[in-house]
């Protein structure tokens, strides 16, 4: 046994474990650290458990601390224990498996237990709370053989509960007390918002209702409200409030009221023994949120370590409502109250609605439906205290983080101040990652210390934290984004050194320019590899240690590492034999799977790597790039061959058009659409390149997306004939081809530089003559990858061979 | 069994000869299977050799097919990134994937694995 003192957590959640991490980081060796916690695991982030519940993630994505951790830094972990008693003479503490361990210090973390009514009738099956992975785990298997769940409690937890609920395929009914849910956190406009975008949900609200009686024998039936009305319920779920869990505390003797009672310096009543976290009263308040708990246990860890600290003077909070498709924000004090006066803005055509109160010239609170963007800003102000006398009162709700100077808000926060409050990591951990690893992008901060993983609702301070760190080095704008964390150049900065330098492969670029990597990584290989590929069509050799997967095998890989194939069917037109041979194919290869694909054609899937190359010489047709940053499909309607409307042969179009530029690179995939009248069967106006017939033309809509951010089409320009929608998408496509970014779509390519600028370009006959030598030197040399591998030995061998030893 | 034959077994390897080395592409990985053990075999541009299981432990994405840059390997399926000779997957993430030595003897290479017990 070594002499340092003994510090004992009781208590393995969010609060007690963050103290420990921050301890661990001024003062890694002072002491030897036992932990127990009553849940049997690992401190878990408990604020992502609606996460689990709506099938998002497993419970393993919500650990924020492994066993390895706690190896890793010598904490002793009694996972599963849950301490019954403290001498605290002996200065001991015991679990109910019988451990008993000594401290010098002691911590209380014990969190809070769910209050639960107590209706006759609480003790029946099928009654439970939401606070932990078992609830969670419950609930879960409770919907696989129940159908109607009831909520009690319109709060945060409640409302999250439902919709939990709406996802594993239950119907539910959200109790509330008064007439208007989250009352805590949202003034009447907001919560009545707020409640009509969650009925369009789904959710069905009983509001103003007073639980009375749970009904049912052994398991509840039903829930009786004292108005006499009742409503069908196979499980209920309480979600009226917490309560500081306390009962250790009472045992030994501490001061509680009702949580335990703290100072400035989370001591109690008792000297060596502290409470942070939920179950401590600081002032007067007990806090139900992480980021105050962060904020505790930071203060907490310095006075442990023996550093210096300013005291704990409580926290202003913030809530953000973690239930997709809708955007909810409240912080400090928004209700109207004497002396207060408040900004309203409300947009009833965009269903945003924000509400700022204003006192002595300071904000106080605020309230945002629908648009969240202004938060952080303003909660920022909130904590500082600005003085908005000068300002324009409408201002103060526009954008004006541009205006405010680098740094927004953030200059004025504490190294201690919490940024990330999902996942604990304060402006000072942040501030000194970004100079020690030379970060400059909010992407690279949240992979390297966490901010901003989970609710994302800080990425703003982020990047205000970058631009203060930064100074000029930082410029927030997509445009000037870095490839990745091996180098400080953009893509654009990249392609011209390319170009100007003459360079000629992936090595030579990253030697020459300077990457911080020996080799790069999984984002800036495959760009180096498409820009030099796309600046020198003939003399480049594709790297393919370079490619993603996908591109490399011309399979896309599936979660069990096995592979589907889709071949080519241009225009999404086939006949019987091309079918019966795709259907061959798939019985003497067992493929588990055959669909139809959104991108009208056929998907073999789950095939293994070792057959890939045989199947396709069996099946003998083109590879349909399914996985490709290339073109994808070509989706066509029946056009005026059938179709009583059609002006144009849609078909035809199509099939002309995916011949032309099949196997063609590109920055991000391209998807094509060739629509026989602007009925627009074929949707081109969702697609990178969308094609209509109209009365004697055709019309090219450019930049639409149907994946992630749904984008119409611009019109890029209307033709003639035929030969001329080739010829403008040829120019169309060679200008995206040069001047994308690796990775974007033309959905935000064209947002990006603007239509006019693009419609300018391929109007220009000069200039559109040039962008079609240059694609045409491009086609000209793309071959198709499944024969390739077919009839090659050495690709065969390198890339698709299993060693299957003994 | 007794305790200390079954950490004998545990300790003991075989050495199996899986390939080539010259037949090995650098630069990609390759699936080696022994038995029920599925393994990813990288023959790095420094020109070492090294053997890790052939499932990410995020969820199980296999590693033989992934970017491989330097001594590390990005995931196919999530982008972790694994540290190839000691496994460990690099932060802000957390795990570690089982390593097997590899040794390269008259132009073959060879891994070993578990022994079987006596
Ligand atoms: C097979 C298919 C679904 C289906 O069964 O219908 C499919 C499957 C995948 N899509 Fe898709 N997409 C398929 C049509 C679509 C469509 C519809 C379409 O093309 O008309 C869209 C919306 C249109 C669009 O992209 O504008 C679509 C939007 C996406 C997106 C979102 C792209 C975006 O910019 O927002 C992704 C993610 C990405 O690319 O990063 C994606 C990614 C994927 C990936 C590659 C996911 C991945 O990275 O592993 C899926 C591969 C599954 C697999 O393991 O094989 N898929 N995907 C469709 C193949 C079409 C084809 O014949 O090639
Ligand atoms: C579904 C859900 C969603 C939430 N969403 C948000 C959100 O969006 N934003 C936000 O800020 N907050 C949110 N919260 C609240 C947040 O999770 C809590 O404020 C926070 O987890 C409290 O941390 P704590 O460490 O004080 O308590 P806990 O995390 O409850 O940790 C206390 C631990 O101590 C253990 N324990 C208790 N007594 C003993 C004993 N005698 N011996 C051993 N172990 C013991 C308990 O089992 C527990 O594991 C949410 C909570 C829930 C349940
Ligand atoms: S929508 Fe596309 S990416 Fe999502 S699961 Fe379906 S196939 Fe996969
Ligand atoms: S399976 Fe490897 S990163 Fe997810």
């Amino acid at each position: 046994m070594t002499n340092k003192e003994k510090l004992v957590l009781i208590g393995n959640g969010m609060a007690g474990v963050g103290t420990i991490e921050h301890l661990l980081k001024l003062a890694p060796n002072k002491y030897d650290i036992t932990i127990f916690g009553a849940e049997p695991y690992p401190n878990y982030n408990r604020i992502l458990l609606s996460y689990v519940l709506a099938g998002d993630s497993q419970v393993e994505d919500i650990f924020l601390n492994t066993y390895e951790w706690y190896e890793q830094n010598h904490i002793t972990l009694h996972a599963g224990h849950k301490v019954t008693a403290v001498d605290t003479a002996a200065k001991t503490v015991t679990s109910d498996k019988g451990v008993t361990v000594p401290y010098d210090k002691l911590i209380l973390a014990t969190g809070s237990n769910p209050f639960m009514i107590p209706l006759s009738g609480a003790d029946k099956d099928g009654v439970m709370a939401y606070r932990t992975i078992a609830d969670c785990e419950r609930m879960i298997e409770a919907s696989k053989r129940y159908k109607k769940a009831v909520v009690i409690g319109g709060g945060l937890l409640g409302l999250e509960a439902a919709r939990g609920f709406l996802n594993l395929g239950m119907k539910v009914d959200v109790v509330h007390i008064v007439d208007t849910i989250m009352e805590r956190q949202l003034d009447r406009t907001a919560s009545k918002m707020l409640q009509e975008a969650l009925e369009a949900q789904g959710m069905n609200f009983l509001l103003e209702k007073q639980s009375a009686e749970i009904l049912g024998d052994k398991r509840v039936t039903g829930l009786k409200f004292k108005d006499g009305t009742k409503t069908d319920a196979d499980l209920i779920v309480m979600a009226v409030g917490i309560r500081p869990n306390v009962a250790l505390a009472q045992q030994i003797g501490l001061e509680t009221n009702p949580g335990i009672v703290v100072n400035d310096y989370l001591e109690t009543s008792i000297p060596g023994i502290y409470a942070v976290g939920e179950c401590a009263m600081h002032r007067g308040v007990a806090y139900g949120l992480v980021a105050p708990l962060y904020e505790q246990g930071a203060v907490l860890a310095k006075k442990l370590a023996g550093v210096e600290s300013a005291p704990y003077e409580g926290s202003v909070v913030y809530t953000k409502l973690k239930v997709s498709g809708v955007d909810v924000f409240s912080g400090g004090q928004f209700q109207d109250q004497e002396g207060t006066k408040a900004i309203r803005v409300h947009d009833e055509f965009s269903g945003i609605y924000k509400k700022v109160v204003i006192k002595d010239n300071k904000i106080i609170g605020a309230v945002l439906f629908g648009d969240t963007a202004d938060g952080t800003r303003l909660m920022q102000m909130i904590r500082s205290g600005t003085d908005v006398s000068g300002m324009e009162k409408t201002a103060i709700l526009r954008d004006s983080a541009a205006e405010a100077g680098a740094g927004g808000g953030a200059t004025d926060m504490s190294d201690d101040a919490i940024v990330c409050g999902c996942n604990g990591v304060s402006k000072g951990a942040i501030c000194s990652a970004i100079k020690e690893q030379g970060l400059t992008s909010a992407e690279e901060v949240k992979n390297c210390t966490g901010a901003s993983r989970s609710c994302g609702g800080c990425k703003p301070l982020v990047k205000d934290l970058l631009a203060l760190t930064l100074g000029d080095a930082f410029t927030g704008a997509p445009a000037k984004e870095t490839i990745c964390g091996c180098i400080d150049l953009s893509h654009g900065d990249v392609v011209a050194a390319i170009r100007e330098q003459g360079l000629t492969h992936v090595r030579e670029v990253m030697n020459v320019l300077g990457w911080k990597t020996d080799e790069g990584c999984s984002k800036c290989r495959p760009a180096l590899n498409y820009y030099l590929g796309m600046i020198n069509p003939i003399s480049y050799r594709d790297d393919r240690t370079s490619r993603f997967v996908n591109e490399r095998m011309h399979a896309n890989i599936q979660k069990d590492g096995t592979y589907s194939v889709v071949p080519r069917m241009y225009g999404g037109v086939t006949t019987p034999s091309e079918l019966k041979k795709i259907a061959e194919v798939a019985e003497k290869y067992q493929v588990p799977t055959v669909k139809l694909t959104g991108g009208q054609r056929i998907d073999l899937l789950g095939v293994k790597k070792e057959d890939l190359t045989a199947m396709w010489a069996d099946l003998d047709m083109p590879s349909g790039y399914a996985y490709g940053k290339a073109i994808r499909t070509v989706k066509t309607c029946v056009g005026e061959d059938y179709c009583r409307f059609g002006t144009g042969d849609s078909m035809g179009m199509g099939i002309a058009l995916e011949k032309r530029f099949e196997r063609l690179n590109t920055p991000a995939k391209v998807k094509m659409a060739v629509s026989g009248c602007p009925r627009n069967c074929a949707e081109s106006g969702i697609k990178d390149l969308g094609v209509v017939s109209v009365d004697g033309g055709w019309e090219l809509y450019a930049g639409g997306n149907g994946g992630v951010k749904v984008r119409a089409g611009d019109l890029l320009a209307t033709v003639k004939t035929e030969a001329e929608v080739i010829e403008y998408t040829e120019a169309y496509l060679q200008y995206y081809r040069e001047t994308g970014n690796y990775g974007e779509r033309t959905s935000e390519w064209v947002s990006r530089l603007g239509i006019e600028h693009i419609r300018e370009v391929v109007q220009d006959e000069a200039r559109r003559k040039e962008l079609r030598e240059r694609i045409d030197v491009a086609l000209s040399v793309t071959k198709d990858p499944w024969k390739e591998a077919i009839a090659s030995d050495a690709i065969k061998r390198d890339l698709y061979d299993v060693v299957e030893a003994n | 069994m007794n305790r200390s034959a079954e950490n004998l077994a545990e300790t003991e390897v075989r050495w199996v000869d899986v390939a080539s080395y010259d037949e090995l592409p650098a630069g990609t990985g390759k699936t080696v299977r022994i038995g029920a053990l599925e393994l990813a075999l990288f023959r790095l541009t420094s020109g070492k050799v090294h053997a890790v299981h052939n499932r990410c432990p995020h969820k199980d994405g296999v590693l033989a097919e992934g970017i491989v840059s330097g001594e590390f390997v990005f995931c196919p399926m999530h982008d972790r990134k694994i540290h190839v000779p000691s496994g460990e997957v690099q932060k802000p993430d957390d795990g570690c994937v089982r390593t097997y030595e590899a040794k390269v003897e008259n132009g073959r290479v060879h891994i070993a694995v578990p022994g079987e017990a006596h």
